[in-house]
């Protein structure tokens, strides 16, 4: 039951990255990596022509037995990678999408921040506690699936 | 002492102490040790017995007074080493008056070592300041700050040489009763440095940070104040604010708020300060610091980075990247707060917000003669009108972070506000967005808070545009009348020179093309005129035919004669399609007809020279036209030949260049 969230940039270093719980994190890291590759298909197979009008959301980049994950690319080639755990079936896709978007708000914020530099880790706090929010928030949807289980067994 | 050292644990090094010595440090033991117990002068006795293990200096007391000597750290460490309390495990009268001796070898600048013990030192100086520790004391000592030290050393300094004189070793066994003595005549000298219980809640972890002129300044942080004498805290008083506003000259990091409970309050002195800065920065208050700017502003701060990020964060409240003036100054002091010790707050305190600022910002505004700018961007605060009221009380006398209410007195204050703007408009249209707004600020949850500042923010510009809208549409309405279309064709035919033929025909059309004919100035009479203009014309038409470029100066010269010429000229005007109906009434008698008078005809002849004054400026401009293209192909076909030309020789040049072997 583990969400993790990361941003890469441009050269495919991350730029941030967390996962929960705290203890996986290096399959979450791996799987990320892995992932990577399957971003950059996505993107090449849209053309050069369309660059413009390619859509920034990705979609679900590939599922495996546990996770599903998700991308999201901008403009700037900086990519938003969301894994999700696939017992969270409440989990549609326009609630990914709306999360991406907060993503890329808040990736904006820390942006106009001066004293950022692009390329670095990101620090800031107020990103911190929107991704906290965000992963909270789809960690509470499965003990909703959880539970119901448990009340049919 | 030596006997009081037997009577302890053994200590090694006898501890010479001068009389003005044994009464300073059973003062500060029966301090540390009355903080531990609880009660006043339970000390001085209670050390002067000396019995091991009944009276310990408590830990903590000690800690601070040693830290309030100002020594590094590891210099503390080797005195409490060298003073045996970690041997012992406790601060007894021994350990402690060693340790005292060994800080005041050390203020000294000697090394910390037993030998330092047998010098002659001043006395130890602890940089403290009076808090409510006297009334647990019941010392009748007044607030003091670090100026009081000095006259009592030299005081000291004079006692001490005195002491020299005597035997030492009665020095020695002395203190054991001198404290018993003195106690109840020594307040006097006594009042350097009450322990200060207030200071463990000061920062400790700003050592060295300006601590004189904030310790003086504590008298006036401690909101109960100490009980002792009025008379004696005001001195301090004055002395912490001369200090304070020497600080806000020389040093405007140091600035801090006076409010213990609220340090991110803004003073006005810190304001203007800032002010100041941001106009340094960028002339024109109401409008914004690049990111860039303000970063290598604040970069001199010389704070880390990741901070200076954070606090660029919690101030920069629309998240554009630029600094409005209250974001500056929020951020500012922010700064401030960190570089005197402060953490870093969770979220903006509700004191620096945004519209908390700027609504305190109308008053020092006031004085400057930008308040006009401000004026307008204030309206789209909600907040900033019961903050106004509020204002004229004072700022120190705000509590609570004010909550709008929506009371008919925030109305007043509306009108009071928007009468200093002059736009009714303006008025209107934002006291209908200010109603609907102010629910929307009753929450004080930053993240909501934030939103709507986010939320503001972009109607605050909204807002400002269309007021400039307005204006803009207020003032198009004031100038009158278009200019009148002759006039337009005028200028345009001033190239051919109809001014001086058109200028007096101008009036006649402006004023609705009214005055006949003989409104027009002394023309050559008709019948005069008519076989001169006969003899004119017929030149003129030879000439008309041969080249369209002539027909300007045939224009020119026929309007003199206009009245016979008119049905001629039109006669070789065959596009004109309306006097073409004049060309049977031909020559001679059309001119004297037309001249006789019909006002209709008249005027028709006038418009009918404007198309044709027109018509002559299209075709002249065609024709200009035509040959400013033909100039310019021809020269790009020169551009093409000089090309070909230079390649050519270039080409040669590169054969007959020698071969370089590289």
């Amino acid at each position: 039951m583990a969400v993790c969230v990361a941003v890469i940039a441009k050269e495919n270093y991350p730029l941030y990255i967390r996962s929960i719980p705290t203890e996986n994190e290096l399959k979450f890291h791996y799987m990320v990596h892995t992932s990577l590759d399957v971003v950059d298909e996505k993107i090449s197979a849209m053309g050069k022509a369309l660059v413009d009008q390619r859509e920034l959301y990705l979609g679900l980049l590939y599922p495996t037995e546990d996770y599903k994950v998700y991308g999201y690319v901008t403009n700037s080639k900086v990519k938003f990678v969301m894994v999700v755990d696939s017992s969270n079936t409440a989990l549609r896709d326009n609630e990914i999408r709306s999360m991406f978007r907060k993503l890329h708000n808040s990736y904006t914020d820390v942006m106009c921040n001066p004293f950022y530099n692009p390329g670095d880790r990101i620090q800031s706090r107020a990103f911190d506690s929107m991704v906290t929010s965000m992963m909270i928030q789809v960690l509470s949807r499965a003990p909703c699936c959880r539970a119901g289980e448990a009340l049919w067994a | 002492m030596e006997a009081a050292a037997g009577g302890g644990c053994g200590s090694g090094p006898p501890l010479l102490l001068s009389e003005g010595e044994q009464q300073c440090y059973s003062e500060l033991f029966a301090r540390c040790a009355g903080a531990a117990g609880g009660g006043p002068g339970s000390g001085p006795p209670e050390a002067a017995r000396a019995v091991p293990g009944a009276v310990t200096a408590a830990a903590g007391p000690v800690a601070d007074l040693f830290r309030a000597s100002q020594l590094p750290a590891e210099t503390l460490h080797q005195i409490t080493e060298l003073c045996g309390a970690k041997r012992v495990g406790y601060f007894g009268p021994t350990q402690f008056y060693i340790a005292l001796k060994l800080i005041a070898a050390a203020q000294s600048g000697l090394p910390v070592r037993i030998e330092s013990l047998k010098c002659e030192l001043p006395l130890p100086r602890f940089m403290m300041s009076k808090t409510d520790a006297d009334t647990r004391f019941g010392n009748p000592a007044e607030l003091h700050g670090a100026k009081v030290q000095i006259p009592y050393l030299i005081t000291e300094k004079n006692t001490f040489k005195r002491m020299d004189d005597e035997d030492k070793q009665q020095e020695t066994q002395s203190p054991t009763m001198s404290p018993l003595a003195s106690p109840p005549s020594s307040p006097p000298h006594y009042q350097r440095v009450p322990l200060s219980h207030g200071y463990s809640k000061l920062r400790s972890s700003t050592e060295q940070m300006h601590p004189a002129p904030y310790e003086a300044r504590q008298p006036l942080v401690q909101p109960e104040g100490p009980s002792s004498g009025a008379a004696g805290a005001k001195p301090p008083r004055h002395q912490a604010s001369l200090i304070r506003s020497f600080s806000v000259e020389r040093e405007p990091h140091d600035n801090n708020s006076n409010y213990p409970d609220e340090p991110w309050r803004i003073t006005e002195e810190q304001r203007e300060y800032y002010v100041n800065q941001f106009r340094s920065l960028q002339p024109d208050p109401s409008s914004f610091i690049s990111g860039s700017v303000a970063k290598n502003f604040f970069t001199k701060s010389k704070l880390s980075i990741p901070e200076l990020s954070y606090i660029w964060e919690l101030s920069d409240a629309d998240c554009d990247g630029a600094l409005t003036l209250p974001e500056f100054c929020a951020a500012f002091h922010l700064i401030v707060a960190r570089k005197n010790g402060y953490p870093l707050p969770e979220g903006l305190p509700p004191t620096l917000q945004p519209e908390y600022l700027q609504a305190a910002f109308p008053k020092p505004k006031r004085e400057c003669t930008l308040f006009d700018s401000y004026s307008e961007s204030m309206p789209a605060n909600q907040q900033p009108r019961d903050l106004n009221r509020m204002e004229k009380l004072s700022i120190k006398d705000m509590a609570d972070f004010p909550v709008p209410a929506q009371d008919v007195t925030s109305d007043d204050k509306q009108e009071q506000n928007k009468t200093r703007l002059e736009q009714n408009k303006i008025r209107l249209a934002l006291k209908s967005t200010v109603d609907e707004a102010l629910p929307k600020d009753m929450s004080e949850d930053p993240a909501t808070s934030k939103d709507s500042n986010s939320l503001k923010a972009r109607p605050r510009s909204r807002s400002y545009s269309s007021t400039s809208i307005e204006e803009a549409m207020k003032r198009g309405e004031d100038p009158p009348t278009p200019p009148p279309r002759p006039q337009k064709t005028h200028s345009r035919a001033s190239s051919l020179d109809l001014n001086k033929v058109f200028q007096p025909s101008v009036p006649a059309t402006k004023s609705g093309l009214l005055p006949p004919p003989p409104a027009l100035p002394p023309r050559p009479c008709p019948s005069q005129s008519e076989q001169a203009s006969e003899a004119e014309i017929h030149p003129q038409l030879n000439r008309a035919p041969s080249q369209a470029a002539d027909s300007s100066p045939t224009k020119k010269d026929i309007p003199y004669s206009q009245p016979p010429s008119k049905p001629i000229r039109r006669k070789f005007r065959p596009e004109n399609p309306a006097p073409e109906n004049q060309e049977p009434s031909s020559t001679v008698g059309g001119p004297a007809s037309a001249v006789t008078g019909k006002p209709h005809t008249a005027v028709q002849k006038q418009s009918s020279k404007q198309k044709k004054a027109i018509q002559t400026a299209i075709r002249k401009n065609k024709e200009a036209n035509a040959v400013l293209a033909r100039l310019n192909s021809e020269l790009q076909q020169q551009l093409k030949e000089v090309h070909q030309e230079r390649i050519a020789l270039e080409n040669q040049l590169e054969q007959l260049r020698p071969v370089t072997v590289l």
